[in-house]
């Protein structure tokens, strides 16, 4: 008798959460969502990458104002919570005459956040660059420009490889946020492909999904890391 | 009388409330090799250091080839002075080729093949005419800085400036640095050299400037600063670099 009851909740569980025949109806939905998920992602990913370094660049190398705002700029946007200033985004700013679609207020909130993120993350990789290199640079009569472009920042984007992957994971992990304003990512492609298939399997298959998207990059940083640690003297 | 190339007129260089240099005169005329000896701490780099400045001096004038230099003027006479640091300095990501080749290139105005042509004949000069296409990493410390010594070259620069190249080499390969800029002293290429090797001194100076306490304290031809030495200070530093 136990093992009926047994073999029956095992059967459940399956029929619950992985359910085939669901999870092969729901997956073209899933897929469309991760189409979207990507190319929030990706988007958000360059967006940061570029707005990041010109504001460690300012930070570091700008005069007073332009310093300074870059400064408040970095501070503020890696204390607010992407939730909220996605919320902020998509419905308030409307308020004021800006109205951006959920892809557009997602992506904003998304490179708007990495950018502060990354604006550190370059910072650091510069500094990690040592003052004799500057000084070589300097005394050869490279202009500040060059002694940047040819340099400094070769070097410092190859020390930056392992945190800014690292962070362009978390930007992929945050696009699932996106759901709040009706973007139609995996995440939302997937409770809405639960809710009509009265079975959670479309959920078990999107984190799956994400699983099988961000495990490599995961596993990427560590390779990086070691690599870095064998080439650092 | 060969006219100066650099002139430093009362120099004044502190760090915080640290003065690294008290008031510094110094003239190098063209194409003489002066040597700076002394204690560490004493201001011999910092002195060289102000002349490119990569420090800014707070105090008195530098004058390279005719043109002040410092307290933010814009400049284009301080790419007629060359550095070899002590710590060699290459750019890690670039092969030696492009090392000697990039100044070349982005300051002087030359094509790439122009620029790395004249970066072969310059290496087959420092002895490395094989080692172009290699990155520094794969070079020894003597191998390196007769690179740091080609890419100072190929800016074909009035001046020369040594800050204590050899200091950072295993002993077995400061001959071949010291070798290179021998020869170099004989082109006629003007050469401010900080350094420990007091037989470098001897043989190729022109003239030694002791400095001690962030002062020139005495300077001569090596005949008399090494033969005659006056001031008691640089008595007993070459009584003590002398006497091993």
């Amino acid at each position: 008798m136990a093992t009926n009851v047994e073999a029956l909740s095992v059967m459940s569980i399956f029929d619950t959460f992985l359910n085939w025949k669901v999870f092969v109806q729901t997956l073209p939905l899933l897929l469309s969502g991760l189409t979207t998920t990507l190319t929030l992602g990706v988007t958000a990913i360059i967006l940061g990458f570029i707005g990041g370094l010109v504001l460690a660049l300012l930070r570091l190398y700008a005069s007073s104002p332009l310093r300074q705002i870059a400064v408040a700029y970095i501070d503020i946007f890696r204390s607010i919570p992407i939730l909220v200033l996605l919320v902020v985004i998509y419905y308030a700013l409307p308020f004021v005459g800006l109205r951006l679609s959920s892809f557009g207020a997602a992506a904003s909130a998304l490179s708007l956040v990495s950018a502060a993120y990354s604006a550190e993350i370059f910072r650091a990789g510069i500094e990690a660059v040592p003052k004799g290199q500057f000084e070589a640079a300097r005394a050869l009569g490279l202009s500040p420009w060059r002694l940047m472009s040819d340099v400094v920042l070769p070097q410092a984007l190859r020390i930056v490889i392992p945190p800014i992957t690292s962070n362009s994971i978390n930007v992929m992990k945050d696009t699932a946020l996106a759901s709040v304003v009706a973007m139609p990512d995996l995440l939302k492609q997937a409770t809405q492909a639960q809710a009509l298939a009265a079975n959670p399997t479309p959920l078990i298959s999107a984190a799956v999904i994400y699983i099988l998207i961000l495990m490599p990059l995961v596993r990427l940083v560590g390779v990086f890391e070691k690599r870095l640690a064998v080439r650092g003297r | 009388m060969m006219r100066p190339i650099i002139e430093m007129k009362n120099v004044v260089k502190s760090f915080g409330h640290f003065k690294a240099l008290h008031g510094v005169d110094l003239q190098v005329k063209e194409g003489e090799i002066v040597v700076v000896i002394g204690p560490s701490g004493s201001g011999k780099s910092t002195l060289i250091r102000c002349i490119n400045q990569l420090e800014e001096h707070n105090g008195g004038e530098i004058i390279v080839d005719g043109a002040e230099v410092g307290h933010g003027r814009k400049s284009t006479v301080l790419t007629e002075v060359g550095m070899v640091f002590q710590s060699f300095n290459l750019f890690p990501h670039m092969t030696v080729l492009r090392n000697v080749a990039l100044g070349p290139v982005r300051v002087r105005g030359l094509s790439w093949a122009a620029a790395e042509d004249r970066a072969e004949r310059l290496l087959a000069r420092v002895g490395l005419g094989d080692q172009a296409t290699k990155y520094p990493a794969q070079l020894s410390g003597g191998q390196q800085q007769r690179v740091g010594i080609a890419r100072a070259l190929a800016m074909e620069p009035k001046v020369l400036l040594f800050d204590e190249p050899t200091s950072a080499l295993d002993p077995e390969m400061v001959g071949e640095v010291l070798d290179v800029m021998q020869q170099l002293a004989k082109t006629g290429v003007t050469m401010v050299v900080v350094t420990h090797e007091m037989g470098f001194a001897r043989k190729v100076a022109d003239r030694v400037v002791f400095m001690d306490g962030g002062r020139i304290v005495e300077e001569g031809p090596p005949d008399v600063i090494f033969n005659a030495p006056r001031d008691p200070r640089l008595r007993s530093f070459l009584q003590a670099v002398l006497s091993h």
